[in-house]
C-alpha cells in the first residue's frame, strides 16, 4: 500500500466519520445529562431529509442546513417534552421518534417529489463545496506533508470542519464553564443540582436542544455534503452507532473523536475493498462493509472493558421530600 | 441575602430582633393527608433547635416548605424579623437557610470543590469560581474546623466526610439557619461526636442550627430548646433543659412510654448455635467476613453492633440460607451445609431458623401483595394452607386475621397490600409470620428501622418474650440503644471480625463505640 492510497482511505474516513462524530457529540450532550436518546437517528434522518428538499427548492445548501436543523430540533423538542415535561420512558420515546422520521421522510418526499422517497439530485450551490485550505496547492510538492495537507486536511466540505471543531468546543464548555458543571451534575445526582436552586428541567431541556442542532449539523451533511440528495433510510444505522461510538469513548469528547475515526476507517476500508485476499481466504464484500456493524456489536456486548454511563441516565427527575 | 451577625457567643438578645426564624400557623395537606396543622415555632439566633416527632409526623414536610420545595396553604414565615416568601430553594438559599439533607445532595464523581461551588458559580467560566471557591473553602474549614481536601472526590470520602462537604455547601452559601435532617443516621458515634461539636462551634459563631431527628438522646444532648410533633401538628416547644426523655416520648406518642426495656435476666439453656470460623466472600471478591466464631444459648438474645456495612448483612444472609460462605455453622449440634442446593432458606426453615431480615421492604414482604399472601410466604408447603397442588386462600385469611389481632398491626385488615401499612406495622406482620412458626433460633435484622416509637416498645416486648419461652435471638442492629436495651450479651463486628464480646452491664457506648470503629477492645 502506497502513501496516496492510506491518504485516500484516511480522505475517505474522515468524510464518513463526520456525521458519526455530530451525533456522537449530540448524545454526548443529552446523555452526560441524564436524558437517553436512542432518536439519534430519527433525528439524522429528518434533518438529511428536509435540508435536502429545501436545498434543492432554494438552491442554497446553507438554507438547507438551517431547514435540517430546525426538523431536528422540533423532533429534539418532542423527545423533550415527553422524557423531561411528562416524565416519560426515554427509549420509548426514542424509538417512536426514529420511526416518526422513517416514515414522514420516505411519505413526505413522495408527496412532494414523487421519487419514491428520494429527493432530486443536487448540484452545484444546492451542496456543500469542497474547500481548499489555504496554500494547499503551493505545497502540495513537500514530500510527505504534502499530499497530507493537500489530499487528506484540505479539500473537505465546511462540515467536516465544522464537526473537528465541535470537539473542542465540546470539551471547552463541559469541563470549563459553569454551564457544563452543572450540565454534567444533572447527568450525575439531578437532586444536588435542584438543592443548589437551578432548574433541573432547564439544563435538561438546553442539552436536549444542543443535541438536535448537532443531529441536524450530521443529517445535513449525510445529504448535502457527503451525498448529493436524499435517499431513504440514509442514515444507515449511523444513529445507533454513533451511540456505541459514545460508549466506546465513555462519555469524553476526545476519545469520541478517536471512535468515530475508528468506526469511519472501517466504514471507508468496507468500501474500497470490495474483495479481499487474506491467507488465501477469500474475505466476501458483505464482511467488509458489515465492519463498522461489527465493531458497534462488540462495543456494545462490553469487550471494551468498563464504561460506567452518567449515574442518573434515563431517570426521569421527580422531586423528593 | 441576610447579613450573619458574627457575634463571638451568642447574646441573648429580646423581642424579634432575637428569632432567627418564625413559623406562624404553617398547613400543608396533600390531597386528604393533612401533613402539617397550624404549625407555629419560634427559633432564636444562635441556638439549636431541635424538632423530634415520629415517622410522618411532618418534620421533614415542614422543612421541605422552608427550603421551597413545597407551597405551604396557609401560614407565614418570617426570617430575620422579616415576612418572606419562599417559592423555590433559590430564594431559601438567598435568605440564609443552608440544608443538609439526610439522603446526601452531592454529586459522587465531583470533587469536593466542584460540589461545593455547584449552582453559586460566580460567572459563566468554570476557573475563576474554582479559584476563588478554593480561597473561601480553606478559610471556612479553618474557621470550623472542618478539613477536608477540596480535590478530593466526593465518593471517595467517609459518609463522615460527605457530610461535612454538604455543611461546608451550606456555609459557602452564606447560610445563618443550617438545618440537618436525621444528620446521624448514617454516622459511627465517634463521628456522630465530632458533627455535634461542629455544631456548637456554628452555634457559637452566631450560626442557627435546625436540628430534625427521632433520636431522643440526640435532643437531650446537644439542642437547646426543642419542639415536638405528632401527627402534623406541634404539641409542644419546651427548653431541653427543662424536660426529660420520657416527657417528650409522651409528647411524641401521645401516651407513656416504656423507653427502657422491661426484662427479666437471661435464664440461659442449651447451645442452638455454633459458629465456628465463618468466612464470606461476595460477588465483587470482597471479604465481608472474615472467620467469626460466636455461641448463642437458648433463651438468650445476642445483639451484634456495629456500623451498618461491616458485614452484619452478610452474617444474616448465610445463617438465613440466602448467601454461601466457609467454616462450621451448627445448630442444636447438627451440622448444616453452608453451600449447595441443602443450604437455601427453605431448609433452613426446617432446621428451626426463622428469620426477619433487615431490610423487610425488599427481603421480608412483597408490598404489591396483600397482607394475608405476606404472612404465608415461606411457608405455603405448610399443609393448612392447603395441599401441594391447590391453595387454600381462605384459610390463609383466617390465619392472617388472627396474627394480626395478636401482633396489633393496624388496621387489621387482611387484604389491604403491604405497601399500605406504615414501616411498624409492616414490620409486625413479618414477626407475626416468623415468630408464630416457634422457631428454635430468630435471626432478626434492624427490627425497629424506621419504626414508630410506640412500635417499637411492643416489638421489644415480642422479642424478650419469644426469649422468655426458651428461644435464642441473633440480634442484628446499628441503633447503640437497642442493642444495648435488648441483648443479654453483645458482640461487636468490625470489618468482618468480632472485635469484642461485652455484657450489658458492664460497659457503655463509648467502650463500644471505639469497638465498632474498629480500636482493640483491650486498648479502650
Amino acid at each position: 500500500m502506497d502513501l496516496a492510497t492510506i491518504i485516500q482511505i484516511l480522505d475517505s474516513a474522515m468524510r464518513l466519520a463526520t456525521p458519526l462524530l455530530l451525533a456522537c457529540l449530540a448524545g454526548l450532550f443529552s446523555e452526560r445529562a441524564g436524558i437517553f436518546d436512542i432518536g439519534l437517528e430519527g433525528k439524522m434522518l429528518a434533518a438529511a431529509f428536509l435540508s435536502a428538499s429545501v436545498a434543492f427548492a432554494t438552491n442554497s445548501a446553507w438554507l438547507g442546513l438551517c431547514a435540517g436543523m430546525a426538523a431536528s430540533l422540533i423532533l429534539a423538542t418532542i423527545h423533550g417534552v415527553a422524557s423531561i415535561t411528562f416524565r416519560g420512558n426515554q427509549l420509548i420515546s426514542g424509538v417512536a421518534i426514529n420511526f416518526l422520521a422513517s416514515g414522514l421522510t420516505v411519505v413526505i418526499g413522495e408527496a412532494w417529489f414523487g421519487l419514491g422517497g428520494r429527493t432530486p439530485a443536487l448540484a452545484g450551490p444546492a451542496r456543500f463545496q469542497e474547500i481548499d485550505l489555504p496554500f494547499a496547492d503551493a505545497l502540495q510538492g513537500i514530500p510527505v506533508l504534502g499530499p497530507i495537507y493537500h489530499d487528506l486536511l484540505s479539500g473537505h466540505s465546511v462540515l467536516v470542519y465544522m464537526g473537528l471543531a465541535a470537539v473542542p468546543l465540546t470539551w471547552w464548555i463541559l469541563f470549563r464553564t459553569r454551564f457544563g458543571l452543572r450540565l454534567r451534575a444533572v447527568g450525575e445526582n439531578p437532586a444536588a443540582v435542584d438543592t443548589a436552586g437551578v432548574s433541573v428541567v432547564g439544563l435538561r431541556f438546553a442539552a436536549v436542544m444542543i443535541c438536535g442542532l448537532l443531529c441536524g449539523l450530521a443529517g445535513a451533511h449525510l445529504a448535502t455534503a457527503l451525498g448529493a440528495g436524499f435517499v431513504k433510510e440514509m442514515s444507515a444505522g449511523r444513529g445507533f452507532i454513533a451511540l456505541a461510538a459514545l460508549i466506546f469513548a465513555k462519555w469524553r469528547p476526545w476519545y469520541a473523536l478517536g471512535a468515530c475515526l475508528l468506526f469511519g476507517l472501517l466504514e471507508a476500508l468496507g468500501n474500497r475493498y470490495q474483495n479481499i485476499d487474506i491467507a488465501g481466504i477469500d474475505v466476501p464484500t458483505q464482511f467488509m462493509q458489515a465492519l463498522p456493524y461489527i465493531l458497534t456489536v462488540v462495543i456494545l456486548a462490553g469487550f471494551v472493558g468498563k464504561a460506567i454511563p452518567p449515574r442518573a441516565g434515563g431517570e426521569p427527575y421527580v422531586k423528593e421530600r | 441575602m441576610t447579613s450573619a451577625s458574627l457575634g463571638p457567643s451568642h447574646t441573648p438578645a429580646l423581642g424579634d430582633e432575637g428569632l432567627a426564624l418564625e413559623l406562624r400557623g404553617i398547613s400543608k395537606a396533600f390531597g386528604p393527608v393533612q401533613a402539617n396543622k397550624d404549625i407555629s415555632i419560634q427559633v432564636r439566633r444562635g441556638t439549636i433547635h431541635g424538632i423530634i416527632g415520629e415517622n410522618g409526623a411532618g418534620k421533614s414536610t415542614l422543612m421541605s416548605i422552608l427550603y421551597g420545595f413545597y407551597k405551604a396553604d396557609a401560614g407565614e414565615i418570617y426570617i430575620g424579623g422579616r415576612r418572606t416568601e419562599i417559592p423555590d430553594s433559590q430564594t431559601a438559599i438567598a435568605s440564609g437557610i443552608g440544608m443538609v439533607f439526610q439522603h446526601f445532595k452531592l454529586v459522587p464523581n465531583f470533587t469536593v470543590l466542584e460540589n461545593v461551588v455547584l449552582g453559586a458559580e460566580d460567572g459563566a467560566m468554570l476557573r475563576p469560581s474554582l479559584a476563588k471557591a478554593r480561597k473561601l473553602l480553606t478559610d471556612l474549614a479553618h474557621e470550623y474546623e472542618m478539613d477536608v481536601d477540596p480535590d478530593a472526590v466526593v465518593e471517595d470520602l467517609s459518609v463522615g466526610l460527605q457530610q461535612r462537604v454538604e455543611i461546608l455547601k451550606a456555609l459557602y452559601r452564606e447560610a445563618d439557619i443550617l438545618i440537618l435532617d436525621e444528620p446521624t443516621g448514617v454516622l459511627t458515634p465517634a463521628e456522630a461526636d465530632h458533627l455535634f461539636r461542629i455544631l456548637r462551634g456554628l452555634r457559637d459563631q452566631g450560626k442557627t442550627i435546625i436540628l430534625i431527628t427521632h433520636k431522643l438522646r440526640e435532643i437531650m444532648e446537644i439542642t437547646d430548646s426543642v419542639s415536638v410533633m405528632r401527627r402534623g401538628e406541634m404539641t409542644a416547644t419546651v427548653q431541653t433543659a427543662k424536660t426529660s426523655p420520657e416527657q417528650l416520648a409522651e409528647l411524641m406518642v401521645g401516651r407513656k412510654v416504656l423507653l427502657r426495656v422491661d426484662k427479666a435476666p437471661a435464664t440461659p439453656g442449651d447451645t442452638v448455635l455454633e459458629v465456628r470460623n465463618l468466612q464470606v466472600v461476595n460477588s465483587q471478591g470482597v471479604e465481608k467476613l472474615r472467620g467469626i466464631d460466636l455461641d448463642l444459648r437458648a433463651g438468650e438474645i445476642l445483639g451484634i453492633a456495629g456500623v451498618a456495612g461491616n458485614g452484619q448483612s452478610e452474617l444474616l444472609q448465610v445463617l438465613g440460607g440466602y448467601a454461601s460462605g466457609t467454616g462450621s455453622i451448627r445448630i442444636k449440634g447438627q451440622e448444616i451445609d453452608l453451600t449447595g442446593t441443602a443450604s437455601d432458606a427453605r431448609t433452613r426453615r426446617a432446621r428451626g431458623i426463622a428469620h426477619v431480615p433487615e431490610d423487610r421492604q425488599r427481603e421480608g414482604l412483597i408490598m404489591d401483595f396483600h397482607a394475608w399472601e405476606n404472612i404465608a410466604f415461606g411457608y405455603h408447603d405448610d399443609a393448612r394452607y392447603g395441599s401441594a397442588f391447590h391453595m387454600d386462600n381462605a384459610a390463609m385469611r383466617e390465619d392472617c386475621a388472627g396474627k394480626m389481632e395478636r401482633f396489633d398491626v393496624r388496621p387489621p385488615d387482611p387484604s389491604l397490600e403491604a405497601k399500605n401499612f406504615s414501616g411498624g406495622n409492616q414490620q409486625k406482620i413479618v414477626l407475626a409470620r416468623e415468630i408464630e412458626r416457634d422457631p428454635d433460633l430468630l435471626l432478626i435484622g434492624q427490627p425497629t428501622r424506621g419504626v414508630d416509637i410506640g412500635a417499637i416498645e411492643f416489638i421489644h416486648q415480642q422479642i424478650v418474650a419469644l426469649r422468655d419461652r426458651g428461644k435464642a435471638i441473633l440480634l442484628v442492629s446499628v441503633e447503640l440503644d437497642e442493642i444495648m436495651g435488648l441483648s443479654d450479651r453483645i458482640a461487636v463486628l468490625f470489618d468482618g471480625r468480632i472485635m469484642g464480646e461485652r455484657l450489658p452491664s458492664e460497659t457503655d457506648q463509648g467502650e463500644l463505640g471505639l469497638l465498632m470503629a474498629g480500636m482493640s477492645g483491650e486498648a479502650a
